[in-house]
């Protein structure tokens, strides 16, 4: 026979009741608005007459209010006990009301049901009446219905529930609690407490935050990673604490585990990613099936304002390393301007209307899995316009020339990758004569990019590029050497997203590419 | 009354002493190059101006693998081994 949980509850009279007892105990939950529990009310009362010499017969409500108004309707007698916190009923963990709990010995659990089901109700009454050898309770069962449904326990309204939850004893709840008082106003607290990326947050009360942690099947107290520049444990408790803030959905939340995941790896280094002079950010991609689940957005206004998840998931990234790492604008966040992309910056890619292989699936995951990718990017979107070009080769080079802004145009043979975002249009125009893989665009782009090295050299119009000292010692045929754009073409990232009308692509642009900054990291996304 | 969960790390605010200061350079003077551009230059400088100034302290260069990630614990942990003094050359 299984334990149940002790308690001691007031009755109306204001007397304590406790269980375990001493002796046998009937306990049953109701709340006054069911329909069921009225119906079982008058049973109750019936058992009491008959048992109460004997044993307990006890009746929880789960509101004094309530408790009052069932005792008036059915002119009871037997003990009501209140348990208007929900704790014990919470405890107990039952769904319906009315539920019953007969314990013989007045603390194991012999018989539990919920509901009103005739036969049970008789069964219990019957094991009572041998049990205490005495007659059972004077009840007209005839007059009562074979079956009856219970209703919903107060204790799982979801904001009830959430809050018992997070005020329980084995609550997921770690983080320090802050008390804001009545007197002051939430948002403005916040602000104060330099908790904000500089935009209204939503208060993160651990009714939100336990609904948040719902999201996941990870354990809150799992620490994802150590986040520079404090090396604050990002555990997935903290992480939802800012997913919350940032105005997550619980369903959001194994993405933005995924992408800090992503980000706190030494190779994307989201170190020297915030702390660059030059303003970098993550620009996280969102590829497979997780995609339509959250309704992200990768068509029109995919880059932009609108959607609530490709919003919410960037900002929740970026407060968790402001919070939880401790990166903020004038500590170790260093850029000289900055960009919007450091509020958010997250996107789904357009499968349904890409030629090419997902982005996720060319990094060697398969379709079905959901991915989310994150670049370091200093700059972006930035716009490449083309609504003349009608022959597949003339796009690719205007999506190269486009290329060629980065970070000065005069620049070549950079080592640092580039997203290129192409939108639908662009791409049925590359496609208008048949296949053109990503590698053929990709080499396009840098042939068209080819200049002399000459034109990299220090001169009049600009002092960047190669010193004038260092071309003194070039040749005249190594000074005509032709350079494109990019030191490899793998440095070129390519995905679709926008709407279908419209011929204009973007592109962003990275920072220092490889070990010693940063390398665009992969990572799956629980699926839930 | 509202309850919010803290989003930071909890780190309590430690005030950090200062080392006591004896009022002389004696020792060893780590010189640590984080490895911007030209920090090496502004160190060179300062090594021989150390050296013309107080021939007596011995001179150490260290090096950050790269200014973009932190200090590695190793060479921390063997700056303050080595060294009674430190000079870090920080930005550009």
């Amino acid at each position: 026979m299984a334990e149940i949980s002790g308690f001691e509850l007031d009755d109306l009279d204001g007397a304590p009741r406790t269980f375990p007892s001493t002796d046998p105990t009937l306990i049953c939950f109701v709340k006054e608005d069911c329909e069921t529990c009225n119906l079982a009310a008058p049973v109750l009362e019936a058992f009491a007459q008959a048992y109460s010499d004997t044993a307990n017969v006890w009746m929880i409500s789960q509101t004094r209010e309530g408790s009052l108004v069932l005792k008036d309707r059915h002119g009871l007698s037997l003990p009501i006990l209140e348990d208007a916190d929900l704790q014990t009923s919470f405890a107990y963990g039952f769904d319906i009301v009315p539920a019953l709990y007969w314990c013989p010995d007045g603390a194991a659990l012999d018989t539990h049901f919920e509901g009103f089901v005739k036969s049970e109700w008789q069964g219990v009454d019957q094991k009572i009446a041998e049990m205490l050898d005495t007659e059972v309770a004077k009840i007209d069962w005839d007059t009562l219905p074979d079956w009856r449904p219970g209703c919903g326990s107060k204790h799982l309204d979801p904001e009830i529930h959430d809050r018992l939850l997070a005020e329980a004893s084995d609550s997921p709840i770690r983080a320090r609690k802050i008390e804001i008082a009545s007197a002051d106003d939430v948002a403005e607290f916040m602000f104060d407490q330099g908790f904000s990326d500089g935009l209204p947050i939503v208060p993160p009360t651990p009714e939100r935050v336990v609904r948040m942690l719902s999201g996941t099947r990870r354990s809150p107290k799992d620490v994802i990673a150590q986040m520079p520049p404090n090396m604050g444990e990002a555990t997935v408790e903290k992480i939802a604490i800012n997913a919350v803030m940032a105005g997550c959905k619980p369903e959001y939340l194994p993405v933005v585990i995924a992408a800090i995941e992503a980000v706190c790896t030494d190779e994307f280094n989201i170190h020297g990613v915030m702390a660059t002079t030059m303003g970098a950010s993550p620009v996280l991609v969102v590829n497979g099936p997780i995609r339509d689940r959250l309704d992200m957005n990768s068509g029109l206004m995919a880059l932009g304002t609108g959607n609530r998840a490709n919003a919410t998931i960037g900002r929740a990234v970026r407060l968790a390393i402001r919070n939880i790492g401790g990166s903020k604008p004038g500590g170790t966040d260093r850029s000289t301007l900055g960009s919007p992309m450091k509020f958010t910056m997250c996107f789904a890619e357009r499968e349904d209307r890409s030629p090419w292989a997902p982005l996720h699936v060319e990094r060697g995951f398969k379709a079905e899995d959901s991915v989310v990718t994150a670049f370091a990017m200093t700059s972006g979107p930035v716009h490449i316009v083309d609504q003349e070009s009608r022959a597949p080769d003339e796009i690719a080079g205007t999506l190269g020339l486009g290329l060629e802004s980065l970070f000065l145009p005069k620049y070549h043979m950079m080592p640092v990758d580039t997203l290129l975002v192409v939108c639908p249009e662009h791409v049925d125009t590359l496609m208008r004569d048949g296949a053109y893989d990503k590698d053929r665009l990709r080499a396009r782009v840098q042939v068209v990019t080819m200049r002399p090295l000459r034109d990299m050299v220090a001169n009049e119009v600009s002092g960047a590029g190669m010193t004038r000292a260092a071309a003194a010692n070039l040749d005249e045929d190594q000074l005509d050497r032709l350079v494109p754009k990019f030191a490899k073409p793998d440095h070129i990232h390519i995905v679709v997203a926008g709407s279908d009308a419209g011929k204009f692509s973007s592109a962003y642009h990275g920072w220092v590419t490889g070990p010693m900054g940063s390398q665009s990291v992969s990572r799956k996304i629980e699926d839930v | 009354m509202t309850v919010i969960l803290d989003p930071t790390d909890e780190a309590v605010p430690v005030s950090r002493q200062i080392t006591p200061r004896s009022g002389q350079v004696t020792g060893v003077v780590g010189l640590m190059d984080i490895r911007k551009p030209r920090g090496d230059i502004l160190l060179d400088e300062l090594e021989r101006l150390l050296g013309e100034r107080m021939p007596g302290i011995e001179v150490r260069r260290y090096a950050k693998p790269t200014f973009t990630k932190p200090c590695p614990d190793d060479l921390r942990t063997q700056m303050k081994a080595e060294c009674d003094f430190v000079v870090e050359g920080l930005a550009d």
